[in-house]
């Protein structure tokens, strides 16, 4: 694995090593407690009904012969939830509206997914409780459906919500549609740059909708008491976003409930939302008995969120000397049953690596009846990436320039303008091209039905509120308490951050994810923001225990706390005070707490921003199987700007789990449904993610420009790796076979079609 | 419905549990015998977080029925330790970062040590062939195959 590092800094001790995790023993010896792992005494199962049809209103729910079950002991339906104000809160890119959401829960008026949530039994056993689902007589009257973007666009399409009027057109049309919501960007005079571009590349691309398919189906243990206390586990990206909803949704006060965060099974993006917790509240609440409620996979399939699928169009101009002069581009996604598909991000991503002077972004939201979307990984930017990053090599081709150098000749830099209104701010597109030009692989001959492709990625990266904590032990160790859920290893990049910090060993540093009410609000783990975000609190505060520490040595010495530096974990006597007593160690303080003023805690609480981009540059080289279709991945190399890697290894990993995760996007994935609008493959034998056997090894090259706003350099890393190989493959088949694939997934049957088309052609 | 009785051993030591004719092994482990080490990821076979080896042999312990147990030898993913001495897998397996979320890792640890008792020394294709059976969402594989060619090399030269 390679590692360019373009501005080296100061010697670090801590930060940039690859120490084993913090929470890794009990992982591998099967002790770490995930979702599904918690009991409690008296606990019961709950249980979910969900919607056999994909549209239908709903008459009436009879639940009296499930309550009338032995061992039932609580039922519930939407109507134990109380209805919401219809209104879209938060940031615009990530509104939620928490009529949908509680809709989204538990259906009332209608059903609009098959797999839709109805009503939940809790039973003393799991059998019972399956005993009691079927025991619930919904009356339903079933409706037309629609599952593609387009046709839910049409005007003949069926309504999900017939008083929906599309938002973001001025004047308002008249009519209802399943278009939630129309957003524009544009800049400079996109005419103009046609006008003048030498050649025009114009392209429509489809995707498919795919699941995060994290491998841990949703699981959740909660327990009320009657005083109204509540106390949840959950497996989430954010437990307190979990609190914040649940406490809406349900309308508990804040303080009221605590919810743990347990170890997660993965989850990218898919676990920050709320399905099964409100609900085993609910049945708590109305049973007196703690309740856990576990998903099938096929549940996860059928009921929770995969992100969109899109209907997509590129206009690239471009001179014949490899500049681009304008950009064109119209995306639009399904948001699933309800509205707010990542569409927005799309729109801003796509054109992100590049300095265009005229460009145009246009997207549309739009309903259709399929589980609604939830982030998946970089959300919304792979999708347009994919058709983007085909058209921008279609025009690399069309002036006989080489991909790579193409991208290279337009890439943003510090002060370039983006359409949506931001410059970008920090270096490292450029510099993490030129690391994938250096690889030796991509001026390798290829051989016979192979192909070469290679293509960008461009991703906000995150930062916003975090908190954290650090305690002194009298043994000169420390527990560094956030809120930040650990996915992919932060417990380990955390406890580095804070021993470099501290001058201590990181054997000294215990890192725990503190329950949300032992430790300030922390937004969910997700968009690359903890390493950054949560990394400078644990940074804050560890800088607070450094100044508190300086202050004990002052008082032990009995002298002005000015004259005190911290230097490699000790205190020292300074200035005119040098040398005058012997240097003070953290743990020297550390115990003398008691005499110097007591326990020494220092907490740090931020919303940061400043976070540097993430971008990823890959390519990959593939070989076609002209019987079959089939295509292979023979190597596949992958750069990415880290600023600067705390944990390498970890690092490498959250590249290679991106870029597998592509792989799957764009040559399998995929949700099949029947004509009734019923999802025909809810398993991971029919939604298939890749296998070890499919891929080779994934090849990484770390670049590391880093981010002056954080003090050791970083840029969060977990999501620019997805965005480009969806792309890069698709340029790569092209590259072999000469046919452009313009839908996902490129699964044998279309690249044998386009194969035919060829010899047909 | 009478439960069925059995008596079974269970990572080297004597067990009996009652079960339901309709509980899989993998209910049985973490509902009854609470030993959560196992992991359900989809209950159809298709994932192998649940692998477990009965007899010596590699399953998916939600495609077998708890009763079906009597007089079987069960290894989880908890008997994989000595005591405080971690198998060499398992100890690969962190020094390699072969793990992120962990929660496919039981069963791919207890499939890894089952390919290597058949073969101590396999090629990257056949380890990549063995695992092609469990699902791991997060890493790319990468560093699970690395890891199991290192813990390999490692216990042929012990």
């Amino acid at each position: 694995m390679a590692s360019v590092i373009v501005h080296p800094e100061k010697e670090l001790k801590v930060v940039g090593t690859s120490p084993l995790r913090p929470d890794g023993v009990p992982k591998v010896t099967g002790l770490a407690q995930y979702g599904a792992d918690f009991s409690l005494p008296g606990m019961l199962w709950g249980k979910i009904l969900r919607s056999p049809h994909a549209h239908a209103r709903i008459r009436s729910v009879d639940t009296s012969k499930a309550q009338a079950l032995p061992g039932v002991k609580a039922v519930m339906t939407s109507k134990d939830l109380p209805d919401q104000k219809f209104e879209y809160v938060g940031p615009e890119r990530v509104a939620v509206n928490f009529w949908h959401m509680t809709r989204n829960i538990m259906a009332r008026e209608k059903v609009l997914y098959e797999g839709h949530a109805v009503a939940a039994v809790a039973a003393t056993t799991p059998a019972i409780a399956e005993e009691a689902l079927k025991l619930i007589e919904v009356d339903y009257e079933v409706l037309p459906h629609v599952i593609d973007v387009d046709e839910a666009m049409k005007t003949e399409a069926p309504l999900l919500f017939e008083d929906m009027i599309t938002r973001g057109i001025d004047p308002p049309p008249k009519e209802p549609s399943n278009i939630s919501k129309r957003i524009e960007y544009k800049m400079g005079d996109i005419a103009a740059g046609f006008a003048a571009a030498d050649e025009i590349v114009e392209l429509s691309f489809k995707t498919k909708p795919v699941h995060q398919g994290y491998i841990e189906p949703h699981a959740t243990l909660a327990r009320t008491d009657a005083d109204g206390q509540v106390e949840l586990w959950v497996s989430s990206q954010g437990h307190f976003v979990v609190r914040t909803m649940v406490c809406r949704l349900l309308g508990i006060k804040t303080a009221d409930l605590r919810v743990h965060a347990a170890e997660i099974g993965g989850a990218f993006g898919g676990k920050t939302v709320v399905y099964v917790e409100p609900v085993a509240v609910t049945l708590s609440r109305k049973s007196g008995h703690p309740v856990k409620i576990m998903m099938s996979r096929e549940e996860v399939f059928r009921g929770t969120g995969p992100t969109s699928g899109a209907s997509m169009t590129i206009k690239i101009g471009v001179m014949k000397d490899g500049d681009i002069v304008a950009a064109d581009a119209l995306m639009k996604y399904q948001a699933g049953a309800f509205p707010t598909s990542p569409v927005m991000n799309g729109l801003m991503c796509g054109f992100a690596p590049y300095d265009i002077p005229n460009v145009r972004t246009i997207g549309y939201d739009v309903v259709c009846n399929r589980p609604k979307t939830v982030a998946y990984r970089a959300p919304g930017s792979p999708i347009s990436a994919y058709a983007v990053e085909s058209t921008m090599d279609a025009a690399a081709k069309k002036i006989g320039m080489d991909p790579l150098q193409f991208r290279l000749k337009n890439i943003a830099k510090p002060g370039t303008q983006l359409v949506y209104g931001a410059k970008i701010a920090h270096e490292g597109f450029a510099e993490t091209l030129q690391a994938l030009q250096r690889h030796p692989g991509y001026t390798k001959p290829l051989g016979k039905n192979q192909g070469r492709g290679m293509a960008v990625g461009y991703w906000f990266n995150g930062g916003g509120e975090s908190s954290a904590t650090v305690h002194v032990n009298e043994d000169g160790t420390a527990v560094v308490a956030t809120g930040s859920p650990d996915i992919g290893g932060s417990r380990a990049s955390t406890a580095q951050m804070a021993a470099e910090t501290l001058g201590i060993e990181y054997e000294r540093v215990r890192p725990i994810i503190a329950d949300t009410n032992s430790v300030g609000y922390t937004q969910a783990t997700g968009g690359s923001r903890v390493t950054y975000a949560t990394g400078r609190a644990v940074i804050g505060a560890c800088n607070k225990v450094i100044a508190e520490m300086c202050a004990r040595a002052a008082k032990i010495w009995k002298i002005d706390v000015e004259d005190v530096i911290w230097e490699d974990g000790f205190a020292r006597p300074a200035g005119k005070r040098a040398g005058e007593f012997p240097p003070l160690s953290f743990k020297d303080i550390a115990s003398k707490r008691t005499a110097t003023g007591g326990p020494i805690v220092a907490a740090s609480a931020i919303n940061a921003d400043g976070q540097g981009p993430g971008f990823a540059a890959q390519f990959c080289d593939v070989e076609v199987d002209p019987e079959t279709g089939q295509v292979k991945i023979l190597r596949y190399v992958a750069a990415q700007d880290a600023g600067r890697a705390v944990h390498p290894k970890y690092v490498e990993g959250q590249i290679q789990g991106g870029v597998v995760q592509g792989i799957g996007w764009a040559l399998n994935e995929e949700y099949i449904y029947d004509r009734n609008g019923k999802l025909e493959n809810p398993g991971f034998l029919d939604y298939r993610i890749p296998v070890a056997s499919d891929l080779p090894m994934i090849e990484t090259i770390i670049v590391e420009v880093p981010n002056p706003n954080h003090p050791y350099g970083v840029k969060g890393v977990a999501e620019a790796n997805i965005v480009p190989p969806m792309a890069a493959i698709a340029n790569a088949i092209e590259n072999a076979i000469g046919q452009r694939l313009t839908e996902l997934p490129m699964s044998p049957p279309k690249v044998l079609a386009a194969l035919d088309a060829e010899h047909r052609g | 419905m009478a439960k069925v009785h059995v008596t079974a051993t269970l990572n080297g030591n004597a067990v009996e549990f009652l079960c339901e004719t309709r509980q899989t092994l993998l209910q049985i482990l973490r509902d009854e015998l609470h030993l959560t080490g196992t992991k359900e990821g989809c209950g159809t076979g298709d994932c192998g977080a649940c692998s477990v080896t009965v007899d010596g042999r590699l399953m998916c312990s939600c495609l077998i029925l708890g009763a079906e147990m009597q007089g079987k030898s069960i290894q989880t993913i908890e008997g994989m330790a000595d005591g405080e001495k971690l198998h060499p897998l398992q100890r690969k397996f962190l020094e390699h970062a072969a793990l992120q979320c962990g929660v496919c890792t039981p069963g791919v640890l207890v499939a890894a040590k089952s390919l290597l008792e058949r073969n101590p020394d396999p090629t990257e294709e056949e380890v990549r062939y063995w695992l092609a059976g469990n699902l791991c969402r997060c890493t790319g594989y990468n560093k699970i195959i690395e890891a199991v060619l290192d813990a390999a090399s490692e216990m042929r030269r012990a």
